[in-house]
């Protein structure tokens, strides 16, 4: 009896010393993360199946808005190109559009800001878990797709940006979403902050707004979008920047 | 002189296999989602109120983060917190909605949980015989108490789905399930506090729940969860 009880306590007791050295061993296996990313496929489709595809992210008045709206990630793109382009006041900056498109573009600002555009006060959620609050105003990214005129075949936007994040060119962030968010109604290419033009820090001169997912899908300093079938051919292959380092792809929670 | 008692004790299955399995498997759930969630708190360890954090008011609360040994993983590392959270976030889910599935169904719920009127009436006797660490014996120790059936009750119908719900309120796509749902909460922010402030309500209920498994018979209250033999003591029946 007593054995029995000193088995088992110490069993129990080895078990959970086991658990919290387990798991931080299991993290650095190849084979047991991909068991936890199991979770990110069922979210993703339990989200898309209980939220319309219209289902609109709540939006706010101007006495909401935060004071300043905190800059996350790169403030300021170490990259020669991108500087030319800011220096010029971003005059020779145009967005290329291609991929799989009818009709590949390279718009200018002034072109974007000619298109129609939507305004709304949106609150941003960092992954880190804070949140903060700003009006943006940009082109629809439906507008754009719709220029471009994607194939039947293409299922993801892939956003390209000029901040490299580890210094070199292959290091640059990028970002891509479903169609379904893409023509979401709030899915806009920003342009303006608080109602004057995009701030370096936060991304100027056009940055990505996905409001129903968390920010570091919202793409800054976008370069060239292009229409792809799927992503795993690009870099790490998990769609985006922050994806290859191990986040998901779909941040809607 | 008193008749001798033979010194057999009683012994019966106290809890049903699926309890148990259920038991465990939200045990190991619960530990991971503490620890995973202490390592998202790491990544900004301060709490606000309203839907925003950037408001010129500050944090209502920022204790710092929380040391190592108690995140998952042990370093700095988000992404993989997120993963470890957000897979037992769903076994926390199913698991609970299978446990009250089969609790209703059979009968466990009506039988074991809810508490009848006299129980309830004796509640006042129930909250002194607990600060006196007097615990029910013989008979009366088969069944659960009536503080215990209402904590229990509490915790599965109240805290636990608190605690999720707010969960689901810091999604910024469920949040555009019904509009403005987020903000009868207070807003994205407050739904941050609140997730953390039930987390720690349930930290405490489970070290309460852990103190009491220990004062009124470690072994056979452990024993009676593994196995599901639970053993009343032949002296100790009245």
């Amino acid at each position: 009896m007593n054995r029995r009880r000193s088995f088992l306590i110490r069993g129990l007791s080895g078990l959970g010393t086991l658990f919290l050295a387990g798991c931080d061993r299991l993290s650095h296996t190849a084979w047991f993360p991909p068991i936890l990313d199991s979770a990110e496929s069922l979210t993703y489709r339990a989200q898309r199946l209980v939220t319309s595809r219209r289902s609109m992210a709540r939006e706010y008045t101007e006495a909401d808005l935060s004071p300043r709206f905190r800059s996350n990630g790169t403030a300021f793109p170490q990259d020669e190109e991108y500087l030319a382009l800011a220096q010029g006041g971003f005059a020779d900056w145009r967005l290329r559009v291609g991929g799989l498109v009818e009709h590949p573009l390279a718009l200018s600002l002034d072109e974007l800001r000619a298109m129609p555009s939507r305004t709304q006060i949106t609150r941003h959620d960092c992954v880190e878990g804070w949140s903060a609050i700003g009006k943006w105003t940009g082109v629809p990214l439906s507008q754009v797709l719709q220029r471009a005129h994607p194939s039947p075949r293409a299922r993801y936007v892939v956003l390209r940006c000029a901040d490299p994040m580890e210094g070199t060119e292959e290091s640059r962030y990028y970002e891509s979403v479903d169609l379904e968010d893409a023509y979401h109604p709030q899915t806009i290419l920003a342009y303006e902050l608080n109602g004057r033009a995009l701030p370096i820090p936060n991304g100027a001169p056009l940055r990505l707004r996905v409001e129903r997912q968390l920010g570091y899908k919202m793409a800054k300093y976008l370069m060239s979008i292009e229409l792809v079938e799927d992503f795993s051919h690009i870099r790490g292959g998990r769609g985006g920047y922050w994806e290859d380092q191990g986040y998901e792809w779909y941040a809607g929670i | 002189m008193a008749k001798e008692i033979p010194p057999i004790d009683v012994r019966y299955r106290r809890h049903s296999a699926a309890v148990r399995v259920m038991h465990w498997i939200n045990a190991i759930a619960m530990l991971a989602l503490l620890m995973s969630g202490l390592q998202i708190f790491n990544a900004h360890p301060a709490l606000y109120w309203g839907a925003s954090s950037y408001t010129g008011a500050g944090p209502i609360f920022s204790p710092g983060p929380f040391p190592g040994w108690i995140t998952l993983p042990g370093t700095q590392w988000l992404s993989m917190g997120r993963r470890w959270h957000l897979f037992f976030a769903w076994v926390l889910v199913l698991n609970g909605a299978a446990y009250v599935a089969y609790s209703i169904a059979s009968r466990h719920l009506a039988r074991d949980l809810w508490p009848t009127r006299r129980e309830l009436s004796g509640i006042g006797r129930s909250v002194a015989d607990h600060l006196r660490l007097a615990h029910p014996a013989g008979e009366a120790a088969r069944r659960y108490n009536v503080l215990q059936k209402m904590s229990y009750l509490a915790v599965i119908f109240g805290l636990v789905p608190f605690l999720v719900l707010m969960g689901l309120g810091l999604s910024p796509s469920l949040d555009t399930l019904v509009p403005g749902w987020v903000d009868w909460f207070g807003g994205r922010q407050s739904v941050r506090t609140l997730h953390f402030a039930a987390g720690a309500l349930l930290v405490a209920f489970v070290a309460v729940h852990v103190f009491e498994v220990i004062v009124t018979g470690a072994w056979n209250n452990l024993r009676s969860m593994i196995t599901g033999t639970y053993r009343v003591p032949r002296g100790d029946e009245r």
